[in-house]
């Protein structure tokens, strides 16, 4: 028998968090007209700013490719009835993976060395993540507390790393040497760099498109996400996968160990959060520059919640967090008064609706539609 | 039964509801008098729950009119229930284990910002309450620490401390001891006698001749019939049920046992505060035989299960399976693949994933099968498929493998588990609880292929809190008692010996 409150699929996947999206953006307009904007205006610059243009286009999705990599790596710990908080960390350790690899194996050619250093990204990843996952299956150390903790080890873990051994000498910014480079003229690409799509089009067709960091990784975001798919909904693992998430007892009963599918299901999600560097280190700024994840990891947790943990819900999602991440550094261009921690704000509050309070109105819109189809 | 007074406590008229595809209630009219006792029967999905859900608040009727004591009323929530007098004692409790019987009484009517007051006049209330109604419980008590019996009590007085007039009971029995269901049916008796209204949903014919005043029975979502307890039949009422003659007695030949199968030797099983749950327990499952294992709920059979299907492991014995230690197996899935099937005595928690689609529990255990797709790869076409053709087969209702496990009625959800665990020509069957809380016709077709099993030379044991199942299945039958086996009987002994046993009384040993 269905709970109370159930709704129809279709209400459950559009209509609630277009409804929620709103409700945020109603009161982000009450927190602009509080510090003396017009909240209209300054919608209407954030969406400008963001799909306005082709410039605005190619930040947006730019910034949803890393936020699709987070969004799916917390979504396969979900669907194992894991919170992953640490996709920060993880995506963060797994830039030292794509660093060490494009510089230890620079020689070699790019076909080879570009997938080798996206799989050193999703290793190192992996293994972030896998070893809260192990303390969780095998000492029963609580996930949450451990991934976050994690969280920290890897930041300054990071920081000594970039400083003491990747930093060349000499250099005042910590971060470590260009991974490689790329020569529009003659094509000619060395390294683990991977090219953005301006520097592409000016090589192949002569056509100067504005400067984004747009690059091949999205397409990579897109291959990834429905291989989530296909793992979860179509493979064995993937079942086990759900099943210990669903119903643990179930699992066991099944002869599915649950601390085995703990342990992998945390290697893939780190794995997942760990391809952000392939986006970031070898797309966009080609060297590992310190935090350079830059809270993507914890925005794949509003993503996940937001996308119901389903990859096509996740890409979805994570669009609408490009266009409020572009939008929202269009606006504070435009308007000095709506300053950088502003948008923050708006973006809390969206988080906030879309995640914390998503099943606000779900009583409410569920005796709405019940009473409408007498 | 009290006369019945001018108005009635409850009405319900014409209420109708759906849940997508499925009409859980068509145009349901049903009156209840006032300080009667008032049964609701049918089989499982047959809308009795969802009924006294709206009742309660906790669906909206998409059509009709409730009325309390005359009064067409609204019911938006479970509050608005309860301030109208309606409170409902439900199959699993609302009680908070950590909590004391009077601060479990007083939730929910805390009454301001200090709870010192709330106790001390619910103290003198439950005092009061207990006397009234014979329902004596310890205000102090931690209501974990408390047997299932008394935790009930404990919601009857909850209800009745909030100023329920009518009460709703779902399924109160499933989970009682018979002398705890007979001290039960005397409080319910007590407050029809102080003119309380008591419904009582079950699928129990004989809880229903016992105690009630009058009965409606409900079949696929409508009233199909309403009698008065004392002019009607077990016979008429089974039949009103399902909507044809049933058997309720088993007809079986006589077995044929073959060779031992399962051999439990000496097994013992300890929790983790070194309590023996299981306790030097042996005994043989012959192919071509039922052994049934009979006893009050929580004497080990729950644990026995667990070890014998390689869930838990044993502290000390060892049990041969086919000539094989379970202790080298070890682990479910080793064993499946061995011959030995399993259907869990918890359904909803174990049997099946109630939030997968029901061919997905329905590989549960087998998923990583070569059938199923190669390799990685699970074929949703054929996973589909295959359920498809078993619930075919075993007339599962409705037959849609795509619907949700959970949205299966209880009997329709055991036979897609029933259907899982002999599609692979098992040797051994272990079966625990395999109608509990399962509709008439579904026990019947349960039964029917347990024996069919049998038939085919299977060796089935069978766990089940039901004397009735286990006399009417099994070839032979085990006692259990404190996690120890009292005795072993054939299928003759006589109800008041096994009773004995139950009891923890041994003649013979004597």
């Amino acid at each position: 028998m269905s709970a109370r409150g159930e709704l129809p699929g279709w209400a459950d996947v559009a209509l609630i968090p277009a409804l929620n999206l709103i409700v945020a953006l109603l009161v982000s307009g009450v927190v602009v007209l509080i510090i003396g904007e017009n909240p209209l205006e300054a919608m209407w610059i954030m969406l400008k700013g963001a799909v306005g243009s082709i410039k605005g286009w190619g930040y947006l999705l730019y910034y949803a490719t890393n936020f699709i990599f987070t969004g799916l790596a917390v979504a396969v710990a979900f669907h194992a009835g894991l919170f992953n908080i640490g996709g920060e960390g993880q995506a963060y350790f797994a830039g030292l993976g794509a660093t060490v690899v494009g510089l230890s194996f620079e020689f070699l050619p790019w076909p080879l060395l570009i997938p080798l250093a996206i799989l050193a990204s999703a290793l190192f990843g992996a293994f972030w993540g896998f070893v809260p996952g192990y303390l969780q299956a095998k000492r029963g150390s609580h996930i949450v507390i451990t991934t976050i903790m994690f969280n920290f080890i890897a930041s300054s873990l990071m920081v000594y790393i970039i400083n003491y051994w990747l930093r060349p000498v000499g250099k005042m910014a910590v971060e470590s040497r260009a991974i490689g480079s790329f020569d529009f003229q003659t094509f000619d690409l060395t390294g683990a760099y991977i090219p953005s799509f301006r520097e592409l089009t000016l090589a192949i067709f002569g056509y100067r498109l504005p400067s984004t960091p747009l690059n091949p990784s999205f397409f990579l975001a897109l291959a990834v996400a429905w291989g989530v798919w296909y793992f979860l909904w179509r493979t064995k693992l993937g079942y086990e996968v759900r099943a210990v998430g669903a119903n643990t007892d179930a699992a066991i009963y099944a002869g599915i160990r649950p601390q085995k599918i703990i342990m992998v299901a945390m290697a893939i999600s780190g794995g997942l959060a760990g391809l952000l560097a392939v986006n970031e280190v070898m797309g966009a700024q080609h060297r590992l520059v310190l935090e350079y994840v830059q809270g993507a990891g914890f925005v794949g947790i509003a993503v996940a919640l937001m996308g119901r943990s389903h990859p096509v819900g996740i890409v979805l999602a994570a669009l609408l967090f490009g266009l409020l991440y572009q939008g929202g550094t269009e606006l504070s261009f435009a308007k000095p008064e709506i300053n950088r921690d502003m948008i923050v704000v708006i973006q809390g509050l969206v988080i906030l609706f879309m995640g914390a309070l998503e099943q606000t109105f779900r009583p409410w819109l569920s005796a709405l539609l019940f009473k409408a189809e007498d | 039964m009290t006369p019945a007074q001018d108005t009635p406590a409850i009405e319900l008229i014409g209420i109708d509801k759906r849940f997508g595809p499925v009409h859980a209630n068509k145009d349901v009219n049903l009156t209840i008098n006032q300080g009667s006792i008032h049964g609701i029967i049918g089989e499982n999905g047959a809308g009795k729950s969802t009924l006294m859900s709206i009742l309660f608040g906790f669906y909206h009727a998409d059509k009709g009119e409730i009325r309390v004591k005359g009064q067409p009323l609204r019911i938006k929530s479970s509050s608005d229930a309860i301030a109208h007098g309606i409170g409902m004692v439900h199959q699993h409790f609302m009680l908070v284990d950590t909590f004391t019987v009077l601060e479990n009484v007083v939730l929910g009517a805390e009454g301001g910002a200090l709870i010192g007051p709330a106790l001390a006049k619910a103290r003198e209330a439950l005092a009061h309450l207990a006397q009234e109604y014979d329902m004596d419980v310890d205000p102090d008590a931690i209501i974990g620490e408390l047997p299932v019996g008394l935790q009930q009590r404990v919601e009857i007085l909850k209800a009745l401390f909030k100023g329920a007039e009518t009460l709703i009971l779902d399924e109160p029995t499933g989970v009682l001891t018979p002398d705890e269901a007979d001290h039960l049916f005397r409080i319910l008796g007590q407050l029809r006698d102080q003119g309380k209204t008591v419904i009582l949903i079950t699928h129990k014919l004989r809880e229903i001749m016992a105690i009630t005043d009058r009965v409606t029975v409900m079949r696929r979502g409508e009233v199909v019939a309403n009698f008065e307890t004392k002019k009607t039949s077990v016979e008429e009422l089974a039949e009103a049920m399902v909507g044809r003659r049933v058997l309720l007695h088993v007809d079986k030949g006589p077995a044929k046992p073959r060779e031992v199968v399962l051999d439990v030797r000496n097994v013992t099983w300890k929790d983790k505060k070194g309590i023996a749950r299981v306790d030097n327990v042996s005994f043989t499952v012959r192919a071509g035989e039922i052994v049934g294992i009979a006893g009050v709920s929580g004497n080990g059979q729950s644990e026995l299960l667990d070890v014998i299907s390689g869930i838990t492991r044993p502290t000390s014995g060892e049990i041969i399976f086919e000539g094989k230690s379970i202790g080298e197996l070890a682990d479910p899935r080793h064993l499946r693949e061995e011959g030995l099937a399993h259907v869990p005595e918890d359904r909803q928690h174990r049997g099946l994933i109630t939030s997968f689609d029901a061919s997905e529990s329905a590989i549960l255990g087998w998923h990583y099968d070569e059938s199923l797709g190669h390799g990685f790869r699970l074929d949703r076409g054929k996973v589909v498929n295959r359920t498809r053709k078993e619930m075919e087969e075993f007339d599962v209702r409705p037959a849609n493998p795509l619907l949700k496990s959970g949205k299966f009625s209880g009997g329709n959800q055991q036979k897609i588990i029933l259907a899982r665990e002999i599609a692979r020509d098992p040797d051994l069957l272990i079966v625990g609880q395999p109608t509990r809380g399962v509709d008439i016709g579904a026990i019947e077709f349960i039964h029917k292929r347990l024996i069919h099993l049998r038939d085919q030379g299977k060796a089935i044991l069978l766990v089940s809190v039901e004397l009735d199942e286990i006399r009417s299945l099994s070839d032979r039958i085990i006692v259990m008692f404190a996690g120890k086996v009292m005795g072993e009987r054939d299928a003759t002994a006589n109800e008041r010996e096994l009773g004995l046993l139950m009891a923890g009384v041994n003649k013979e040993a004597a």
